[in-house]
C-alpha cells in the first residue's frame, strides 16, 4: 500500500470500514429491538415537549451573510496553503508576500464593510 | 506532457475507477435536475461534487480535489441549502419545479456540451498525459500560481469583495438605494 494511489486506496478502505461499522450497528439494532409503533411514539422528539408546527421554517435572511462569509474565508484559506508552501522558497520572497497581503487586504475591506454596516453584530 | 499511448483495450485500475466515478458524477448530476425535492437536489449535488473530487484524485490533481471538497461540498452546498431555506419554506415535494422551457434548456445544454467536447478533443486529440503523482500537490500549484497567475489571483479577491458587499446589501433591508 505504498505510493500515491496506494495511500488513497487506504483512505477509501478506511471510509468503507467506517460505513460498514455504522451500517452493522444500525442493522444489529434493527434486528434486536422490538417494534411496536404508536402514533405518540412516532412524533418527533423535542426534549419531552409536544412538537409545534412543522419541522421546516423559513430562516432569516441575515444568516445568508454568515454563510457567504464562510465561503469567502474558505476560498481565502485554500489559497493560503499553496502560498505557505512556496513563499519562503528561493525565487519568491517579498513579492509573493506582498501579493498575498494584497489579496487578504481586499477581503479585509469586505469584512470592514460588513463590520461598519453592523452585519456582524447579533442584535 | 505527452508520452507513448498505451492500448485502450486493457484499461488500468485507475482508468476503470475514473470511468466509474464519471458515471456517478453524471448520474447524480441528472438526479439534481430531475428530482422533485429541492433539498434532495442539493444533497445529490454533494454526491456529484464528491465524485468529481474523486475524479481529480485519480488524475493526481490532489490539491484541486481537496479544494473541491472544501469549497464546493462544504461551502457552496451550505450556501445553496441556506438559499433554499431562506426562500422556499416550508418545503417538500414541489410540482412547479418544471420549467416551460424544457426544450430550449435541453438545446442550450447540448450545445454547451458540444462546444466543450469539441474544444477538448480539438485541443488534445490523441495526446496522452502521463500521470505522475506529486504534480498536483500544493507546492506545485503554489509555484505556478505565484509565478504565472498572479493577476487572476488578485482579480479573484476583488470578485469575492464585490460578491460579499452584494450579499450584505441584498440581505439588509435597512440599506436603501438612492
Amino acid at each position: 500500500m505504498g505510493g500515491y494511489f496506494g495511500s488513497y486506496a487506504l483512505v477509501v478502505v478506511l471510509f468503507a470500514i467506517g460505513a460498514v461499522v455504522v451500517a452493522a450497528a444500525l442493522f444489529a439494532n434493527r434486528m434486536l429491538r422490538p417494534s411496536r409503533p404508536t402514533p405518540e411514539k412516532l412524533t418527533s422528539y423535542e426534549c419531552g415537549v409536544d412538537p409545534v408546527g412543522e419541522g421546516w421554517a423559513q430562516s432569516q435572511v441575515r444568516y445568508y451573510v454568515f454563510t457567504y462569509l464562510y465561503v469567502v474565508f474558505a476560498v481565502d484559506a485554500v489559497f493560503l496553503f499553496p502560498w505557505a508552501t512556496v513563499y519562503a522558497a528561493p525565487g519568491f520572497g517579498m513579492t509573493t508576500l506582498v501579493e498575498m497581503f494584497l489579496f487578504l487586504g481586499f477581503i479585509a475591506l469586505g469584512i470592514l464593510y460588513a463590520w461598519r454596516k453592523r452585519v456582524l453584530a447579533w442584535t | 506532457m505527452t508520452g507513448a499511448v498505451p492500448s485502450y483495450l486493457s484499461p488500468t485500475g485507475q482508468e476503470i475507477v475514473f470511468l466509474l466515478l464519471g458515471a456517478v458524477t453524471v448520474g447524480s448530476a441528472l438526479l439534481v435536475v430531475t428530482t422533485r425535492q429541492l433539498v434532495h437536489a442539493a444533497l445529490w449535488l454533494v454526491l456529484c461534487f464528491g465524485a468529481l473530487a474523486g475524479c481529480y484524485l485519480v488524475l493526481t490533481a490532489e490539491f484541486v480535489a481537496w479544494v473541491q471538497v472544501l469549497i464546493y461540498v462544504g461551502a457552496v452546498v451550505a450556501l445553496l441549502l441556506f438559499g433554499i431555506m431562506l426562500t422556499r419554506a416550508p418545503i417538500g415535494r414541489s410540482a412547479d419545479l418544471d420549467s416551460g422551457n424544457r426544450v430550449v434548456a435541453a438545446i442550450v445544454a447540448l450545445a454547451t456540451a458540444a462546444v466543450l467536447v469539441t474544444v477538448v478533443i480539438d485541443g488534445f486529440r490523441t495526446a496522452y498525459a502521463d500521470l505522475t503523482p506529486g504534480r498536483g500537490a500544493a507546492s506545485e500549484v503554489g509555484s505556478s500560481l505565484f509565478r504565472n497567475w498572479v493577476l487572476p489571483f488578485e482579480a479573484l479577491s476583488v470578485l469575492l469583495l464585490a460578491a460579499l458587499i452584494g450579499a450584505i446589501v441584498l440581505s439588509r433591508t435597512d440599506i436603501r438605494g438612492r
